[in-house]
């Protein structure tokens, strides 16, 4: 028989995956906004988003509604435990989502919605770096409730982890410029996209280098043999990517990049989920342990399994017909 | 003492931005399809002025819509960090529920709704109405699940409890066509309808009192007055069924939104009143005799159960249900009269010359949204002690988070929500007071405020172009 726990693990880990790569470009560009010229650059970058960014966000949704379907306990410990960061984060989402509307909407507040994409995204994306610490250090639980305190969240190595998101989506965001612009945003694109590559590498670097003292679980998943020949592809598939992305880069090549700074971000992922399995909330609950009754998951499968390759195939349609690079014919102006 | 204060902080949390959420899926569910219904009639006919006043009202939408999707995130956490142990719970009902609204309809929205707002010169007019029947069909299935998982919560059904103490499904079918769900469907789905309807009469009765020769006001408002006459007195019949439905299986609702509190025959329909959940009565009552045994059961002498026929830990707020039903009523009848009118102004061939029935129907245009929020306001306080009807007690359904944390958040979103859609609100009303105009561009080619750097004849060549394709 299937276990459709482990199939909606990996169903709900694709979720957040597809989230954190689609938002992340377009959050990315937000936390960019300021180091672009006003009108026009800024015009430029929104317009290069602005036909999907709804759909890219609707992944965190489906994260959401999709972790409270397969996986109930584990929402209903988690979004308590990370309750500030969570409000936090819908608060930067909402300042950025109207502000696609509003900038081309206001006459004297433009500079204001400007400011409002630029710290809701960079807001949003440090809260998601913040859980995502929190996460990887672990949450309590006691009964079938969080067990640990309100304040849990906040570390030191939360907030790298928070340092490292809004960077990693600043890398995402600018080489997605260079990809869909041409002239003097790119040009800008490039040479914001040199530091904050070289700054993700970085961190990448000292969060796995971390992450092994964090918890005996993950030093013997990555350090113990045989784990250890099955998961070194990782860090090299990491080298590998990290000479791409600097390779394109030097060679101004502009689709490459962006793929290179996808893969990295498909690795650390990878990199995490072997840390993170059979665990959905390390130290306490096993994916098996928080699964919803088979008849939920059986149910809700169904559905997933017709719609979601429906999902990605207009999905790639309506990139595909707002393909090539951003001029005066698409968006707002 | 201080759960109680999270469970109170909790619950105006959720009010107030449940309150926020719907009033924008409310417009956006009828303005979708009244945009898909005019792109296919200008396909159709090829007349110039749907698509001008398509054009119109896709800025507008395109505002909303990006309201409601950031408002619309803040619900699917909220069941979360403030409702933890519900989530656990149903989980694995309305999990599924939502999960599927997920991928049939938000999915589906969003996916086309860049193509509808800035893609007609790259896909041709078919696609593009394609992607505008899209956001239309996506905005309607986002209704079905969403209406059905409350309509579970209010009439819970097909379901077992599992040893983990969650509500654990045993027939999908019965959970999801649950006995108030078709009802619930119906009536939320036409007050939507009505809900655009009367914003779009509104806004063309606005600019017909300015110009009774605007050829795009004169189509909104007669549009709309049609959905008025056809609509809002199917919507008192649908109404009058959901009661029923809800007369059956949550009769102690019903007895709270009558303000009735002894159980007798013949039971008097109390037209107003102030119903005291203290002292168990309702002062300053004007009633008519036996009239609300006549609507409840049809029958004269129909008995009817009062609110004493329940302990007093069982009964949700009769003062406010009273009166928000009576809020939604008193505005169902105005549309009504509304629709019954603009028949006799059309029959008398003269439908935009009566000033009184523009300005009654420019004093009308927000009446939808307050009928809807007083609907679900009468439904969902309705719903109380309870958010899983009989089953689950809200007071043991909040998450273990410390009142200041709660407040904190609410005190967030409160400052948040003005900020944010007051400014959309504004945005939103200057753009429905900009003119409607025949060659009303489409969203890409120039918003008026930037009309001063460019000179207005390319827009409008541009615009004849992309008409011509």
């Amino acid at each position: 028989m299937f276990d459709l726990a482990f199939i909606w693990a990996l169903l709900i880990a694709f979720a957040v995956l597809a989230y954190v790569l689609f938002d992340g470009f377009d959050l990315g560009i937000g936390i960019l906004f300021p180091y672009f010229a006003a009108e026009k650059e800024r015009d430029d970058a929104m317009n290069s988003v602005a036909p999907v960014w709804d759909g890219n966000e609707t992944w965190l949704v489906l994260g959401g509604g999709g972790l409270m379907a397969a996986f109930p306990l584990a929402y209903a410990v988690v979004l308590p435990a990370l309750y500030a960061p969570i409000t936090a984060m819908l608060l930067g989402l909402i300042f950025r989502g109207v502000a696609f509307e509003f900038r081309f909407r206001s006459t004297r507040r433009k500079l204001l919605w400007d400011w409002a994409f630029a710290g809701g995204s960079t807001l949003a994306a440090f809260a998601q770096g913040i859980a995502l610490g929190a996460l990887v250090q672990g949450i309590p639980v006691s009964g079938r409730a969080y067990a640990g305190g309100w304040w849990d969240w906040l570390t030191w190595f939360s907030i790298l982890t928070g340092l490292a998101l809004v960077i990693g989506y600043a890398l995402l965001g600018a080489t997605w410029l260079i990809w869909k612009t041409s002239g003097e945003l790119q040009q800008k694109a490039y040479s914001l996209a040199w530091p904050t590559g070289l700054a993700t590498l970085a961190l990448i670097g000292i969060v796995s280098l971390i992450m092994p003292f964090l918890d005996p679980l993950f030093r013997q998943r990555w350090f113990s043999f045989p784990n250890i020949v099955y998961a070194a592809p990782v860090p090299i598939l990491v080298a590998l990517a990290a000479l791409a992305l600097l390779a394109g880069l030097g060679r101004r090549r502009e689709g490459a990049p962006f793929l290179a700074a996808v893969a990295l971000f498909i690795l650390s992922y990878l990199g995490l989920g072997i840390s993170f399995y059979p665990y959905i909330l390390p130290p306490s609950l096993t994916i098996w342990d928080a699964a919803a009754p088979a008849r939920s998951l059986e149910f809700l499968l169904v559905g997933a399994v017709v719609l979601i390759p429906l999902i990605l195939a207009y999905t790639a349609w309506s990139y595909w017909v707002f393909r090539g690079k951003v001029d005066a014919s698409t968006g707002y102006h | 003492m201080d759960s109680f204060d999270a469970l109170t902080l909790a619950r105006l949390q959720f009010a107030f931005t449940v309150s926020f959420h719907i009033v924008f899926p409310a417009f956006t569910i009828g303005l979708a399809s009244y945009l898909a219904v005019l792109e296919g009639l200008w396909l159709f006919t090829g007349r110039s002025v749907f698509i001008a006043v398509f054009n119109y009202w896709k800025k507008i939408f395109a505002i909303s819509f990006g309201m409601g999707v950031v408002s619309g995130i803040v619900m699917s956490y909220q069941f979360g960090t403030n409702w933890s142990v519900f989530s656990d719970k149903t989980g694995p009902i309305l999990g599924p529920l939502m999960g599927y609204e997920v991928m049939s309809a938000f999915f589906l929205e969003a996916g086309f709704l860049g193509v509808m707002l800035f893609g007609m010169d790259r896909v041709g007019k078919g696609l593009h109405c394609f992607a505008t029947l899209m956001v239309a069909v996506g905005t309607f299935l986002s209704a079905f699940w969403i209406l059905a998982a409350n309509s579970w919560m209010q009439t819970p059904a097909g379901h077992v409890t599992n040893a983990a103490g969650q509500f654990a499904p045993a027939d999908w079918w019965a959970i999801i066509f649950n006995p108030s769900f078709p009802y619930r469907l119906v009536h939320m789905v036409l007050a939507a309808y009505l809900t655009t309807a009367f914003v779009v009469g509104g806004v063309g009765a606005y600019h017909l009192l300015r110009d009774r020769g605007n050829e795009s006001a004169r189509l909104m408002f007669s549009m709309a007055m049609w959905m008025a006459a056809l609509v809002a007195p199917l919507q008192v019949v649908a109404g009058d069924l959901h009661g029923l439905n809800t007369l059956e299986h949550q009769p102690a609702k019903v007895a709270a939104m009558e303000g009735h509190w002894e159980t007798r025959a013949g039971q008097p329909l109390i037209l107003v009143g102030w119903p005291s959940m203290a002292a168990e009565a309702t002062y300053y009552a004007v009633e008519l005799p036996k009239v609300g045994s006549l609507i409840l059961t049809h029958d004269w002498n129909g008995t009817v159960k009062g609110l004493k026929a329940w302990p007093p830990q069982e009964r949700a707020n009769a003062t406010i249900v009273f009166w928000s039903f009576r809020i939604m009523v008193g505005i169902g009848v105005l549309m009504v009269l509304v629709g019954l009118w603009s028949l006799l102004q059309r029959y008398r061939r003269q439908l935009t010359a009566s000033a009184a029935l523009l300005r009654f129907a420019v004093l009308m245009s927000p009446a939808g949204f307050i009928a809807v929020l007083a609907g679900w306001i009468t439904t969902e306080v309705g719903r109380q002690p309870y958010t899983v009807y009989g089953l689950l007690r809200t007071a043991q359904s909040h998450s273990p988070i410390d009142a200041a944390a709660v407040a904190g958040s609410l005190l967030a979103f409160i400052v948040v929500y003005f900020v944010a859609f007051g400014a959309g609100t504004f945005y939103i009303l200057r753009l429905m007071l900009h003119q409607p105009r025949l060659d009303e561009p489409d969203i890409e080619k120039g918003v008026p405020q930037r009309a001063a750097g460019i000179t207005p004849l390319p827009g409008l060549t541009d615009f004849a172009a992309s008409t011509q394709k």
